[in-house]
């Protein structure tokens, strides 16, 4: 629980935020050249490498070539050399096969990445006599026994020095070629005319991913390396248009997901059981509570980003209806008012009007109380009538329609019946100006192909 | 008898029944995959197989509850995968609505959250009593021995409902796959039929999940269909090759994994399958590699003689009296060091290209020391001069090339002209041209 909270617990949170956040830089750009697969595919085919390189020190301590503390201190360097150099091949390899065998760019990722982790599992299965490495390990990590692995007499564990090192590498690349990289994504044509190796920057962006990839690896598992790579940077591009934007946000998610993925993982557990009444759950792995608290934070970003969000996009399309439905009202009306002579200023039922614009009552009422509100509309019980702003509004509209009417029919030669609903649409976004250059353009009209008067622009 | 032996005869009533269904698993995923490869979705499978992770944990918590100890119910838990992994994929689905978020962003979201949750749930299920003797990480990693006769029936039915879907709805998928707008121009219900396909995909990967492990199933829709690309460019064709690796690598991996208790039986399926890739990859009758480098590897040595013999005759085309018949061309002899001098070539290129035409008998070797045309090559040297100046005059007449620029043109392009281009480009020339042996060359020869 968040009573005991010890240092062990900060060591973990601090881990899995460089973590976090050193795949959240490279992520950012594989997601923005859309090849966030590349990360899963990587943390795949790393295995065999590292299986490898485990057993190439183990042998070469039990051969009696390197003395236990040199293979102590060589181990994690042969990991990282050996995961790196499979990292690397499993791109190349991808890649030729892409271009000579002409497999489609993800199937030949999922071909190599497969048959890459199909033989580390093997490898492992058939080396579990001489060493001791657990597959799940691999994918779970190990973030609650970091800190038995320390820096020499200090308290640090090394799997914070690791992970803040490439966090820094990344940071320090992405400084030193934040403009190159800028252009590289978003228009490597334009890169390459300009001279920027377009190529090699997005093979070094890939051999940067894989470094990350690895050293992240071992300390915080694979689910949560995937996990990073990608979903800070989608929370990023949905808060943010601007790539420095999109970066201090993905920064800042991937750091928050570890911190409430931790707290999550000491706090769920007891919850749940409780809630369950179920006492013998066990504990929750603290890699894939971060991973579901940066998926929280996704959700929350689809749903609340201030431009992106699928609440504000739901909220503007309902103004734009209640927009057009509000015009069609005050359209429906001035039309009533034309038909019968002299009637201007008569009140009209409101069920006629929900009649003729087939909507429900309900949304017809609030519409009729923003008209009200604004002052074009008069409403006495059950009817309602036009006052002289609100009939200048709905002539303006039935202008801008009868005069797209006759654009289309003069200029587009449509048939008679098929004008009406293109501009019952476009009479909606046709601006002042826009509406006197149609006038213009036509040689002001009187009528439009119907044989109905446009009426004259009403003056504001 | 040996174990490995008794494995490999059948001998096992389970390693039969094992057999059978992964098996007919392999045959599903390849015609199922197929398509999927087809359709650009090859890595479905994989976000599909991720997300079902969390489904066999609640499945496995749900049926605990219910009946302590009955939580490893084989249909229960494949109903739950099937659940989670149909969710991860609409929300995949989903998230591809947002403008920002591309496809392949939203598989691999999906993919990594749902994951994420699958491990969750399965680290809580390793403190029950009855959580560490689940075996539930046999669904990650795959382990098809642990399957019992009756979880066999269950895959080899699911698995010949899928066939038969597949079979049934041959020819709407095939048009879904290869243009899926003139499908839906044409009326048929696209959406319908991809959500179809979509269920086959997870089908099969729950199907396989305890026999190859979810991190490895998509392994079987994607290797067994990109193999049997390159044997075939025929849909149906293709199916039935993917479905022929899928069943024999799965085939043989439970065997071998039979045999010799270390090898698991996932990893070695999937090793089989990629052993077919690299074979169908090196020897594919359609585009295997090793067939595109004899092909590249004939035409160069075709090109090399063409070059060789056309040398030959540039160089002796000045002593050509225009008395002499072009028969004489036989008697004027060709030293070495001339034909070194006659293109940019290197000495080795040219001892190796001068040897072929030896043995082509094209060129002889006299005792003077230098080399003669024979009459073959005699002929072909003037056909392929023919074919070069041709081409030069045909830029020149119809492209209005500038004749100095030609030559390197007509070099790229003289070995690619085939015979009814000739033919053309001969009555072209013979209805403006008097009747000559070979053409004059347009622009002053070989430029030193």
């Amino acid at each position: 629980m968040l009573m005991d909270w010890s240092m062990l617990d900060t060591w973990i949170v601090i881990t899995a935020a460089l973590a976090a956040m050193g795949c959240a830089l490279p992520g950012t750009f594989l997601l923005l050249r859309r090849q966030s697969l590349m990360g899963d595919a990587l943390s795949h085919s790393v295995l065999p490498g590292i299986v490898l390189a485990y057993l190439a020190v183990d042998q070469l301590q039990h051969a009696g070539w390197w003395s236990t503390s040199t293979a102590l201190a060589w181990r994690h360097p042969m990991l990282f050399v050996g995961a790196a150099a499979t990292a690397i091949l499993s791109g190349a390899l991808s890649e030729l096969l892409a271009r000579a065998g002409r497999l489609d760019a993800n199937a030949a990722l999922g071909v190599v990445y497969t048959a890459m982790f199909a033989a580390g599992l093997l490898l492992i299965r058939l080396a579990a006599d001489a060493a001791h490495i657990d597959p799940g390990c691999v994918l779970y990590g190990n973030l609650e026994t970091i800190v038995t692995d320390t820096v020499g007499q200090t308290q640090i564990p090394r799997a914070v020095i690791v992970n803040g090192v490439i966090l820094l590498l990344n940071s320090g690349a992405l400084l030193l070629s934040y403009k190159e990289l800028q252009l590289c994504t978003f228009d490597p044509a334009l890169a390459t005319a300009l001279g920027i190796p377009a190529r090699l920057v997005q093979q070094l962006l890939l051999a940067a991913t894989g470094a990350t990839v690895v050293a992240a690896f071992e300390s915080v598992g694979s689910i949560l390396v995937i996990a990073m790579l990608v979903v800070p940077p989608a929370c990023g591009v949905l808060l943010s248009d601007r790539l420095s934007g999109v970066l201090g946000f993905s920064l800042l998610i991937a750091s928050l997901s570890a911190v409430f993925g931790h707290v999550g993982a000491l706090v769920m557990p007891d919850v749940v059981r409780w809630t369950l009444a179920w006492p013998e759950l066990g504990d929750i792995s603290t890699a894939g509570m971060m991973s579901v608290a940066g998926g929280a934070a996704f959700l929350g970003c689809w749903l609340l980003a201030p431009r992106h969000g699928l609440v504000r996009q739901w909220r503007d399309h309902q103004r734009l209806q209640r927009r057009i439905l509000s015009e069609d009202i005050l359209g429906a009306l001035y039309r009533i008012e034309e038909l019968v002579p002299n009637a201007a200023g008569e009140l009209r039922a409101k069920a006629d009007l929900a009649a003729a614009l087939s909507v429900s009552p309900g949304r017809l009422e609030v519409c009729l109380q923003r008209l009200k509100q604004r002052g074009e509309l008069e409403i006495s019980g059950a009817t309602a009538r036009l006052t002289p702003t609100g009939r200048q509004a709905a002539q303006n509209l039935v202008r801008s329609h009868r005069l797209w009417e006759s654009y289309l029919a003069h200029h587009f030669h449509l048939e008679l019946p098929r004008l009406h609903a293109s501009a019952e649409q476009v009479e909606h976004f046709l601006d002042p100006q826009l509406r006197e250059e149609l006038a213009e353009e036509l040689q002001q009209p009187g009528r439009d192909p119907h044989g109905s008067s446009i009426p004259p622009s009403g003056s504001t | 008898m040996p174990d490995p032996l008794r494995a490999l005869l059948l001998q096992d009533y389970n390693t039969r029944v094992v057999l059978l269904g992964t098996v007919l698993l392999g045959i599903c995923s390849g015609i199922v995959g197929t398509l999927m490869l087809m359709r650009k979705r090859a890595l479905v499978g994989d976000v599909a197989s991720h997300a079902a992770l969390p489904g066999v944990g609640l499945a496995f918590l749900f049926l605990e509850r219910w009946q302590p100890g009955g939580g490893r119910w084989f249909p229960g838990l494949l109903c739950g995968a099937a659940c989670t992994a149909a969710l991860g994929l609409v929300c995949a689905q989903g998230m591809r609505r947002i403008r920002r978020i591309h496809e392949d962003a939203a598989l691999a979201i999906t993919l990594s959250l749902f994951f994420g949750a699958g491990v969750v749930l399965f680290t809580m299920i390793q403190g029950l009593p009855t959580g560490q003797s689940a075996g539930l990480s046999e669904f990650v990693f795959g382990k098809a021995a642990a399957l019992v006769a009756r979880d066999v029936w269950l895959i080899a039915g699911a698995s010949m409902c899928v066939l038969l879907v597949c079979l049934a709805l041959r020819k709407e998928f095939t048009l879904l796959c290869f243009d899926s707008e003139f499908a839906a121009a044409s009326g048929w219900p696209v959406g319908w039929l991809d959500l179809l396909l979509t269920g086959l995909v997870i089908c099969v990967t729950v199907l396989g999940m305890q026999s190859v492990g979810l991190l490895l199933v998509v392994a079987l829709l994607v290797l067994p269909a990109a193999s049997a690309q390159f044997w075939t460019h025929r849909l149906e064709p293709m199916q039935l090759v993917a479905a022929g690796f899928g069943g024999a690598s799965a085939g043989l991996g439970v065997l071998l994994s039979a045999a010799v208790p270390k090898l698991a039986a996932g990893a070695v399926i999937v090793l089989m399958a990629a052993l077919g890739f690299g074979l169908s990859l090196l020897w594919g009758r359609r585009r295997g590699l090793v067939w595109q480098w004899l092909e590249a590897a004939k035409l160069r040595r075709r090109i090399g003689l063409d070059d060789l013999l056309r040398a030959c005759f540039e160089l002796l085309e000045p002593k050509l009296s225009s008395a002499a018949t072009v028969e004489s061309l036989s008697d004027m002899p060709l030293s070495h060091a001339d034909l070194t001098q006659a293109r940019t070539w290197s000495a080795a290129r040219l001892t190796s290209l001068l040897h072929q035409a030896l043995r082509g008998a094209y060129l002889r070797y006299d005792a003077d020391g230098c080399y003669r045309l024979t009459g073959a090559g005699r002929r072909e040297a003037i056909r392929a001069v023919r074919r070069h100046r041709l081409w030069e005059l045909y830029l020149i007449h119809h492209a209005h090339a500038a004749p100095a620029t030609v030559d390197q043109s007509a070099d790229a392009v003289e070995h690619l002209l085939q015979p009814d281009d000739m033919e053309q480009l001969e009555t072209l020339w013979q209805q403006t041209h008097p009747q000559l042996p070979v053409p004059v060359s347009p622009h002053v020869a070989a430029p030193n």
